[in-house]
């Protein structure tokens, strides 16, 4: 049975895996919010007001998304900057996975070994992973969730990440359209 | 290689940092570059944490100038002073677990092989004297043995520099280090020598005072680890911090050792080799090929 619950930290250092406390993926047209499974339409719609309502959102895209190494990456791209931009939020990329000596720059970029320089340094509330690969992906949430209190959302093109607080699953080109206009017509219903 | 993993998606290239911006600008793919174009291209990504003077660092950087097709070439690397190194170098690299190197790259050029078998992938291991001679030396002497076609690189620094300057058995003998006050108690290992006899077919040791020798030797191993065998090359690589010198005087120090002979530089080259090098006699850019 399971009752717990994957929110934002700081939950101490090394924190344990959501999977091994019973957090499981969600199946097709499911989401994970929190550590529990809903419909996806409503994984999204969350998605989208915890950003509009965030102080300072923020998306790491990483290299898959930033390197433009096969067809469609750069449709996919183009999508995500203008999904930013109706957020309002700040992009910081995650271009490579180096463990960087002697440090990285944090007000510019965010590494998978360290995440949690660029979310104290910039004061990120809420941060977006998409296009970084299963392994990073995970070892940075888990370490954002240890030590910081920035609410986690993961916009995974494969089946999804237990240890972030919202996550998708198999979200493409569609997907990332679909929450494009969910934004617009949540901002459009706060204005009227 | 699919060089396109080197391109920006336009999107996001207002918020990338700099430093990669330069890498696919101004990088070593795609390019004929010698040692005598260093500083005209962006072989190292700045702000290594080595030691200023580092004779390692001036090493790695004539090794990725001399590389003959950067694109088509992966490094192995070890643990040591050099693997802090290795996140910084502009050429796709792989770190092994201390003493591995020569197994992982073993596996890594068969496997590149299998996957392109119309195509030569040269791998190179770089590592230190201590992965190398000592803690990897099983490893580095089964894979000669075996005549994997791979290049192995010692850059020796004559010591375990980053934990505090232990001896290695690349030290020479009774040289006092921090962590040696009594002195070595052995002689320095001749590696080039048990390279040759166990079946490597270019050897040479070099040092960063002669850039041109290094980018020489450097060609002609990866040529020979292509087509003939093993090839082992050792760069000769004071490190000011252990033995004590000034940073300025790295090549001062490296030239000064090989003239009083207590650094011997060496080359043999194999039969094979040597007759397989005949062949590009008077082209400059053999070691291009593909």
């Amino acid at each position: 049975m399971l009752n717990y619950k994957v929110v934002a930290g700081p939950e101490g250092y090394l924190p344990p895996a959501a999977a091994s406390r019973g957090v499981v993926l969600p199946e097709k047209g499911k989401a994970l919010v929190e550590g529990y499974a809903v419909p996806e339409e409503e994984a999204m719609l969350t998605v989208v007001k915890k950003l509009l309502n965030a102080e300072n959102p923020v998306f790491f895209p990483g290299p898959l998304l930033l390197w433009d190494w096969k067809e469609g990456i750069r449709e996919k791209a183009k999508e995500v900057k203008e999904l930013t931009e109706v957020l309002g939020a700040r992009i910081i990329p995650m271009p490579d996975y180096r463990p960087k000596y002697p440090m990285i720059n944090p007000e510019i970029e965010i590494n998978p070994n360290h995440p949690n320089l660029t979310i104290w340094h910039n004061n990120i509330d809420v941060c977006v992973f998409i296009g970084v690969h299963c392994h990073y992906a995970n070892v940075a949430l888990k370490i954002i969730r240890g030590g910081t209190s920035c609410y986690t959302i993961a916009l995974c093109a494969e089946m999804g990440h237990e240890d972030a607080m919202i996550s998708l699953r198999e979200v493409g080109l569609g997907k990332i359209k679909a929450l494009k206009e969910i934004a617009i017509k949540v901002k459009k219903e706060g204005q009227e | 290689m699919v060089k396109r993993i080197f391109k920006m998606c336009p999107e996001f290239e207002d918020v990338m940092p700099e430093e990669y911006k330069q890498l696919v600008e101004d990088g070593p793919y795609g390019r004929e570059k010698g040692v005598t174009d260093l500083g005209s291209f962006k072989e190292l990504i700045e702000e290594h944490p080595l030691c200023a003077g580092c004779g390692l660092a001036l090493s790695l950087r004539l090794i990725i100038a001399s590389i003959p097709v950067p694109e088509d070439t992966i490094i192995v690397g070890s643990t040591g002073c050099s693997s802090l190194l290795f996140p910084q170098v502009a050429i796709q690299n792989i770190h092994s677990i201390f003493g591995n190197q020569n197994a992982v790259a073993t596996g890594l050029k068969r496997a590149m092989k299998l996957r392109f078998p119309d195509k030569t992938k040269d791998v190179v291991v770089i590592a230190g004297d201590g992965a190398t001679a000592d803690i990897g030396l099983g490893m580095v002497m089964q894979s000669w043995f075996r005549r994997e076609h791979i290049t192995t690189i010692m850059l020796d620094n004559e010591a375990y520099a980053n934990t505090g300057g232990q001896e290695s058995g690349m030290s020479y003998e009774k040289k006092v280090l921090n962590m040696a006050p009594t002195g070595k108690k052995f002689p320095k290992i001749c590696l080039p020598e048990v390279a040759r006899e166990a079946g490597c077919d270019y050897v040479a040791t070099v040092s960063p005072g002669k850039p041109k020798r290094v980018q020489n030797a450097v060609r002609q191993a990866v040529l020979t680890a292509r087509e003939v065998g093993p090839s082992y090359i050792q760069i000769y690589s004071p490190c000011p911090t252990n033995y004590k010198f000034k940073s300025n005087q790295t090549n001062a120090v490296a030239k000064e050792r090989e003239k009083e002979g207590t650094y011997r530089m060496v080359e043999y080259v194999s039969d094979k080799a040597r007759d397989y090098f005949k062949q590009f006699k008077g082209e400059e850019k053999h070691a291009k090929c593909n």
